[in-house]
């Protein structure tokens, strides 16, 4: 017993002093934790006028406790913009709610400089539920505010950069196309080029350009890709077509010609193709109307919509994707397109949209587009383009890949209408 | 526009005593039809009681925003009268306060038939001095400057952590019991420009095509509408009638709700 007695007092003694040390520093403790607290502390009355403020705020802001209490207004202290801010949102919010916390304002100090604070308050009520007064807290947000500041400044240089390169994309994306279609005489023509993001330059292209003794020459493809690299193609693959026509306007052998370059030029690990309908429409002074030869390279086929109200595909079986191998086989077809007919030819990211939200599993598809060329018909190349417009506005953000649209139409003569 | 899309459009609400003279509150920059709630109580026994939100805050269709209808009062002032003719009520006694107490004075000039009067609670033509003409809005053009900054960086710190919340959900759904601040909650974009609006407007000129009855109240220390302020306006408006409010601050409304009833009601009740 008198060991472990022993034992014990010879130990004791320490905590008891420790206890009272630390006793002796919190002593006083309320009041010099108020007055000196790592914030400061503001009461105010519900109209505002400062109650009571503690030493840390008086310190910040170079004040004597006469100069503020009974004297000022909590929105006294703050700048204009802040005062401002504080009687169209602080002031109500705190008077709905009963709290407001984390609010950005400065405060004017006593020489005139500003002192950045992360600001909460509470009103606290009477046992009746009566408000009584307001409590603050304020934080010194110097070195957040500084924080805050370059952020919003990385945001705003962001956004311009963003804009920029949005505006360089669809400048870049409009170069691609041409500017008007070419006037065809006796022929209703209409395109239109949907953009999926103006983040990146997409790689459908059209065009439809004059040839020689009253032909036309018209195309529309889509290049593997996005981007710069698959606007290089998309351009090279443009004026390619074009001076290719003129060389030989045999459809087959302007897309032989393509996949010719196209495999001259990207020779070894960096391949690039695309798949590219292209078209000689001649008139028909016979049977009146158009007659048109489609060549197709691993191509959606067109769509055509007749006058008696039917709609078909005009398929071109075994065309390969121009530009992959040397020798692509190449498919075509010829068409008459009487009065009152419309050939549509469409990029696969229509057929391939989303139909539900983006990143859904159900797709438009060619049967659907088929069906959506039945309820078209007859129709004109301008109505076409609108119901393809309005179709694609329907998928809403379900359109993940560009699209482009040209339609052509065979307008029937007066007489033909009013029969 | 279609005839629901005004109500829900505006978040139009219709309370309190069906077939008696309509009161139509509309609430200023800052926060939305809540504004109101403390007042509502008393008028809804007397009045039918208009609330409504304006484009871009509370409750009302954000999609229907646009910088080129809201980009001036005229947008605001052409829903007023778009939300006056739907309802279809008769003529109005509008309660503007701040910034919707000009839209008041716009649109009864516009239309004067659509208005029984006009109560002006805590309104302001001009919020920037005029050293021109010796007028005293309260606050200098740089002064106006450091608002729009202070808003700024706000929409930082404490909006933009909420705002997100609110764009993520173009359908609004009621979060706002859960949602700290959600009375005032606005789209930091659009809040921006509606100060702009706000704070950047001058309709000195457009008080004295009032020919409505017109209450101007102020209130009896306002940090944003002094009391010559207050005076300008009824001196400019013909006829007009000033009450000063024993209420502090901009927002009298919710400093001394009953006061402020009982001024709107006596002049409401006194113009039928």
């Amino acid at each position: 017993m008198c060991e472990t007695g022993d034992a014990a007092d010879s130990r004791d003694p320490a905590p008891v002093d420790e206890e009272a040390r630390f006793s002796e520093l919190l002593e006083d403790s309320a009041e010099d934790l108020y007055e000196h607290a790592p914030c400061g502390y503001l009461s105010t009355l519900l109209d505002g006028r400062i109650a009571k403020a503690n030493t840390t705020l008086l310190d910040w802001l170079g004040y004597r406790r006469g100069d503020l209490v009974g004297r000022m207004a909590f929105s006294d202290l703050l700048t204009v913009g802040g005062r401002l801010y504080h009687e169209t949102h602080f002031a109500p919010l705190l008077r709905m709610q009963g709290e407001i916390s984390g609010i950005a304002l400065e405060l004017k100090a006593a020489d005139g400089s500003h002192l950045p604070v992360m600001v909460t308050s509470t009103v606290k009520t009477g046992s009746d539920g009566q408000p009584l007064l307001i409590r603050t807290t304020l934080f010194d947000a110097r070195d957040r505010r500084a924080y805050e500041t370059e952020l919003l400044r990385a945001r705003q240089e962001a956004d311009q950069e963003r804009d920029r390169l949005k505006l360089l994309n669809t400048t870049l994306q409009k170069t691609l196309l041409p500017p008007t279609l070419a006037n065809v005489p006796g022929l209703d023509v209409a395109a239109h080029y949907h953009i999926a993001s103006v983040d990146e330059v997409g790689g459908d292209f059209y065009d439809l350009f004059p040839l020689a003794a009253g032909t036309w020459g018209l195309f529309l493809g889509d290049v593997c890709g996005k981007g710069a690299a698959a606007a290089a193609v998309t351009s090279l693959a443009r004026y390619t077509l074009r001076a290719a026509a003129v060389y030989d306007p045999d459809p087959a052998a302007v897309l032989a010609n393509l996949n010719t370059v196209l495999n001259h030029e990207y020779q070894g690990t960096d391949p690039r193709f695309c798949t590219v309908v292209f078209g000689l429409l001649t008139p028909d002074p016979d049977r009146g109307g158009f007659r048109i030869t489609l060549a197709s390279g691993g191509h959606p086929p067109a769509l055509l919509m007749r006058a008696d109200g039917t709609a078909d595909y005009l398929p071109t079986p075994g065309g390969q994707l121009i530009g992959a191998l040397p020798d692509a086989h190449i498919a075509t077809t010829t068409v008459h397109l009487a009065p009152g007919d419309t050939l549509l030819l469409h990029t696969d990211g229509l057929t391939e949209a989303h139909t539900t939200a983006a990143g859904g599993e159900d797709r438009y598809g060619d049967e659907a587009f088929l069906d959506f060329g039945h309820d078209l018909a007859p129709t004109t190349a301008s109505d076409t383009i609108g119901a393809v417009r309005d179709l694609l506005r329907t998928f809403g953000t379900g359109v993940d890949d560009d699209t482009a649209v040209l339609a052509i139409h065979v307008p029937r003569s007066l007489s033909e209408e009013q029969q | 526009m279609a005839r629901m899309d005004v109500r829900s459009r505006n978040h139009v609400r219709v309370t309190g005593r069906a077939g008696a003279p309509v009161v139509m509150l509309a609430h200023g920059f800052g926060c939305d039809q809540n504004m109101w709630r403390l007042v509502v109580p008393a008028l809804e026994r007397h009045f039918t009681v208009v609330l409504f939100d304006h484009v871009g805050s509370g409750n009302s269709q954000l999609s229907s925003w646009s910088q080129d209808r809201y980009g001036s009062l005229d947008g605001y002032v052409a829903d007023v009268l778009e939300v006056v003719g739907e309802l279809a009520l008769g003529p109005v006694m509008f309660v503007g306060h701040s910034v919707s107490a000009m839209m008041g004075v716009l649109a009864a000039a516009r239309e004067p038939e659509a208005f029984a009067g006009l109560v002006l609670l805590a309104p302001s033509p001009c919020f920037i001095d005029d050293p021109a003409t010796g007028y005293r809005g309260g606050f200098s053009a740089a002064d106006i400057d450091e608002l729009l900054e202070s808003l700024d960086a706000n929409y930082l710190g404490w909006s933009g952590a909420m705002a997100p919340v609110i764009m993520g959900n173009p359908d609004r759904p009621e979060l706002g019991e859960e949602l700290t601040n959600s009375f005032c909650r606005t789209d930091p974009e659009i809040a921006r420009v509606f100060a702009r609006v706000t704070f950047l407007s001058d309709n000195r000129a457009d008080l004295a095509a009032v020919r409505v009855p017109t209450l101007v109240a102020q209130c009896s220390s306002d940090a944003i509408a002094p009391p010559e302020v207050g005076a300008f306006v009824h001196a400019r408006i013909p006829g007009s009638r000033l009450v000063t409010l024993n209420a502090t601050g901009h927002c009298p409304q919710l400093a001394a709700p009953e006061e402020t009833a009982a001024a709107i009601a006596a002049f409401a009740g006194a113009a039928r």
